[in-house]
């Protein structure tokens, strides 16, 4: 006994010296080699290695939890998924460490008298329940309203769709992922009437050029760009990056461009100038398989309360949109881009030559932007142009942040407009929900309510009585916060949380649920390239922790919905999988079987006779296509996509002579979006403990702010005081700021504006005036 | 029980000068790392009082710049 003892000692002894080691070797550039993760782990570990996806970001790295004595004490990258083939980031490799956090929220808590009481769960669920009941009672079932996430598990998002759209009927849904994919969602459904991109992460063994937009994947998705590196050593493929501000992927990129904020509208477009211009479109695709359109402009920014806008398509011809471009020739764009001519030229020939396979990857830089929607056409404008998609190599990729913003916030539908199939709009949509929910198709309410900035500004305004959030942490994530915060402190408002850790957000909850973290459940993800990814709970959580989709069921129960819920406790993710999969038949999104399921590292769909379509809308791969044609564009009636006519517009408030600097806001390596989890892994903390503000050298000269200084950062919202960063991990260009946001005691989203895309209502983040001065 | 494990950063040029001092105090094992510019420091103590003890003479050390803690186990007692 004493032996055995003694090893496992030892053995533990192994495991701190490998964290670290793996640690030191990983902290630059953030990547963490399979090879290295194996001759770091202790010989002689007798660990039960079980798969599942990574917590963090919309890559989807698979990983391989090892587990021991019903302890999660190590991870590794899973070298059989073909996503990360045994990578991983510093992130995903010490993840499962926020689960020590001392602070961890393990039992149900109840604000009484202005004090948190530990309640049990029971007992809270029947307070929760009670109060949504209440309400719904006297306020009518617009007064209640659920906030989830893409970082929800599939179940967890289509509990919730079910209980508010179906059995409470309420449209009062709405997901974080409004905050990052929804301009992703709108450009797909503009231009392809289908949502989720129609290539994989396998293009990148193909493409001859990765173009970048506004994105650093360096630090945002690791992963892929170290897949992306690996194929600039190996074969002389080449990276591009366009955005505002010199970050790591800019310098790991074969050329840089900047380009002034909110004109990568008028780029694309003057990419698209040049394409015809120079005789590089390809004829035959696009009359096969393009319409043309324009849509209304002017369309202002949403930035007051109940703001409404529908777009009103016009077909157009090719002649037109050609006319329409004359306005966005190199010359006249670089004068207000300041991109140069030279290098729009550069791109557009990228783009335009015909032996040359190109990519186009982005994420919060063109989803986060009053134009989103607009500026996720424009790059599908290039690609469809020159016929640069749907096939190996070549195609536009729009990444996602979350580990489940496709799977559950798009696929399962946590939108207020959603469904789990199609649109609440939709007749035939809301049918098939009624059906397979088995509730009254009358149930279900014809018309969307609240987008995330909207129901946060209901809540304020007192419309909005009651909201349960999960898996989110609207009060750092949220633009405006200095508006949001006091409304959800109001009493008028009874505020439900659930999650794993206290934050912000939990700080003003009536109350507060413990939900189990990731491994400690069941669950199902759907990463960017359409992956389903499943995994079976590996650790119990600690005390009174439950998942959040069988908290959900029994708030269901308990408000008299328990036969539209008829799951059980040890099953509920296994029931509701089938359940939810019977939305996706047939080849255009069919869904693999839960058994193959647990057997793969994910799965792509759509599935179809046992096989993942990766190439979707060709005819060479995807058996969905049925028009006899090369390529065909399903979503759309008539088998075409659409090349939108849009213009460039100024975003929604630009520096002036009060507030002179933009402000860019984003992430780090480090940190998984708001810090709630990465800020309680030690190694995470300590590499970058704080937030700060960057400014370009000359700004910095000009102003006289040395390096950590505490500089404040106002705007006509708020302010925030932060040390000054110069020359360290990023380079704005002059006149910007940049702040990441993952720090909750410097809420730079005090200072952020709540304008947004009017078609996708998603927050543009990257652009707000500001000015600077020291604290 | 603890068992903890750091990243040791050294002021600059003073790496041989941060393991000696590291090297003197009981219940610290040293190892050297891939990344030179750090060490790596795993402590193996008794109880939560001789931990944070060995943690405070570590944070003493002059040539240190930085100690980040990267994981830490917590056994039973005779494990």
């Amino acid at each position: 006994m004493q032996n055995s003892l003694t090893n496992r000692r030892n053995f533990l002894k192994k495991m701190a010296a490998a964290a670290a080691m793996t640690a030191a070797a990983s902290m630059f550039p953030g990547i963490i080699f399979a090879s290295e993760q194996d001759a770091n782990l202790p010989k002689g570990g007798n660990l039960d290695w079980k798969k599942g996806p990574c917590r963090f970001c919309g890559v989807g790295c698979g990983i391989l939890v090892g587990v021991d004595q019903g302890k999660a004490v190590a991870v590794k990258g899973d070298p059989n998924c073909e996503v990360n083939k045994g990578l991983l980031c510093v992130k995903g490799y010490h993840q499962i460490m926020c689960t020590q956090a001392k602070d961890r929220l393990t039992h149900a808590l109840v604000k009484k008298n202005g004090r948190y009481v530990q309640t049990p769960l029971n007992e809270a669920l029947d307070i929760v329940a009670n109060k949504m009941k209440e309400t719904i009672e006297k306020h009518g079932k617009d007064s209640v309203a659920m906030y989830t996430s893409g970082q929800s598990t599939i179940p967890e998002g289509y509990v919730a769709s079910k209980l508010m759209k179906g059995a409470i009927g309420t449209n009062n849904l709405d997901c974080n992922a409004r905050l990052c994919m929804a301009s992703a969602v709108a450009g797909f459904l503009t231009t392809f009437g289908a949502d989720e991109p129609m290539g994989c992460y396998e293009d990148i063994e193909y493409a001859d050029y990765f173009i970048t937009w506004g994105n650093n994947m360096a630090e945002m998705h690791p992963v892929l760009f170290s897949r992306m590196l690996e194929q600039k050593n190996r074969r002389g493929a080449k990276i591009i990056d366009f955005a505002t501000r010199t970050t790591r992927s800019s310098t790991a990129s074969n050329k840089s461009i900047l380009f002034e904020p909110q004109t990568d509208l008028a780029v694309a477009n003057a990419i698209c100038y040049e394409i015809i211009n120079n005789g590089w479109v390809n004829k035959s695709f696009v009359e096969n398989h393009v319409n043309f359109s324009k849509g209304l402009t002017n369309m202002g920014y949403g930035v007051e309360d109940k703001y409404k806008f529908n777009d009103k398509p016009t077909k157009i011809d090719y002649e037109a949109y050609k006319k329409f471009l004359e306005d966005y020739t190199p010359e006249k764009v670089a004068k207000y881009s300041k991109v140069s001519v030279k290098d729009i030229k550069y791109l557009a020939a990228i783009y335009g030559d015909p032996n040359k396979k190109v990519v186009s990857y982005w994420c919060m830089g063109m989803n986060q932007h009053t134009r989103g929607t607009w500026m996720n056409n424009l790059v599908y404008n290039i690609h469809l142009l020159t016929g640069k998609i749907s096939q190996p190599g070549n195609g536009p990729f729009s990444l996602t942040g979350q580990p489940s913003a496709c799977g559950t916030a798009r696929e399962v539908g946590t939108f207020t407009h959603k469904l789990p199939k199609g649109v609440v709009m939709n007749e035939k949509h809301r049918r098939l929900a009624a059906k397979i929910w088995k509730v009254p198709y009358e149930n279900i309410p014809a018309k969307p309510t609240y987008h995330a900035t909207e129901m946060f500004r209901a809540v304020d305004r007192g419309d909005i009585k009651f909201i349960w959030t999960q898996v989110t942490n609207p009060l750092v994530s949220l633009p405006k916060t200095s508006r949001y915060r006091p409304g959800m402190q109001k009493d008028s408002c009874f505020v439900v949380v659930s999650d794993v850790f206290p934050t912000p957000t939990s700080d003003v909850a009536d109350v507060i649920l413990p939900a189990s973290w990731h491994i400690e459940k069941s669950g199902l993800y759907g990463n960017s390239e359409r992956r389903t990814q499943h995994w079976d709970k590996m650790v119990e959580g600690p005390g009174e922790t439950t998942p959040d989709a069988w908290m959900t069921i029994e708030i269901a129960k308990r408000m008299g919905y328990g036969d539209l819920f008829p799951y059980s406790e040890e099953n509920h993710v296994e029931e509701i999988y089938k359940e939810y999969t019977q939305f996706h038949e047939g080849s255009k999104h069919g869904m693999a079987p839960l058994e193959v399921l647990k057997k793969e590292s994910g799965v792509i769909w759509p599935y179809v006779e046992g096989k993942s379509t990766q190439w979707r809308f060709n005819a060479k791969y995807d058996p969905a296509c049925s028009n006899d044609k090369d390529f065909h564009f399903y979503g759309k009636p008539d088998g075409k996509a659409v090349i939108w006519q849009r213009p460039y517009e100024p975003a929604a408030e630009s520096p002036d002579a009060e507030y002179p600097f933009w402000l860019n806001t984003g992430r780090v390596i480090e940190h998984w979006h708001t810090g709630s989890m990465t800020r309680r892994i030690p190694v995470l903390h300590k590499a970058m403990p704080e937030a700060y503000v960057e400014f370009h050298p000359d700004d910095a000269k000009k102003l006289g702010v040395r390096n950590g200084e505490k500089i404040k950062v106002s705007s006509r919202r708020g302010s925030c005081i932060l040390p000054a960063s110069i020359n360290e991990r990023g380079l704005p260009t002059r006149g910007q700021v940049f702040v990441p946001f993952f720090d909750e005691n410097m809420l730079i989203n005090d200072v952020t504006l709540d304008a947004f895309c009017p078609i996708s209502k998603e927050p543009d983040y990257k652009k707000c005036a500001v000015k600077v001065e020291k604290a | 029980m603890p068992i903890k494990s750091y990243l040791a950063h050294p002021e600059e040029g003073q790496k041989e000068a941060l393991i000696a001092a590291l090297s003197k105090i009981d219940h610290c094992e040293v190892i050297p790392s891939e990344n030179k510019d750090l060490l790596i420091v795993v402590t193996d103590t008794e109880n939560k009082t001789d931990d944070e003890k060995v943690k405070e003479s570590i944070e003493t050390i002059e040539s240190l710049k930085l100690l980040a803690m990267v994981s830490g186990f917590n056994t039973p007692k005779n494990n």
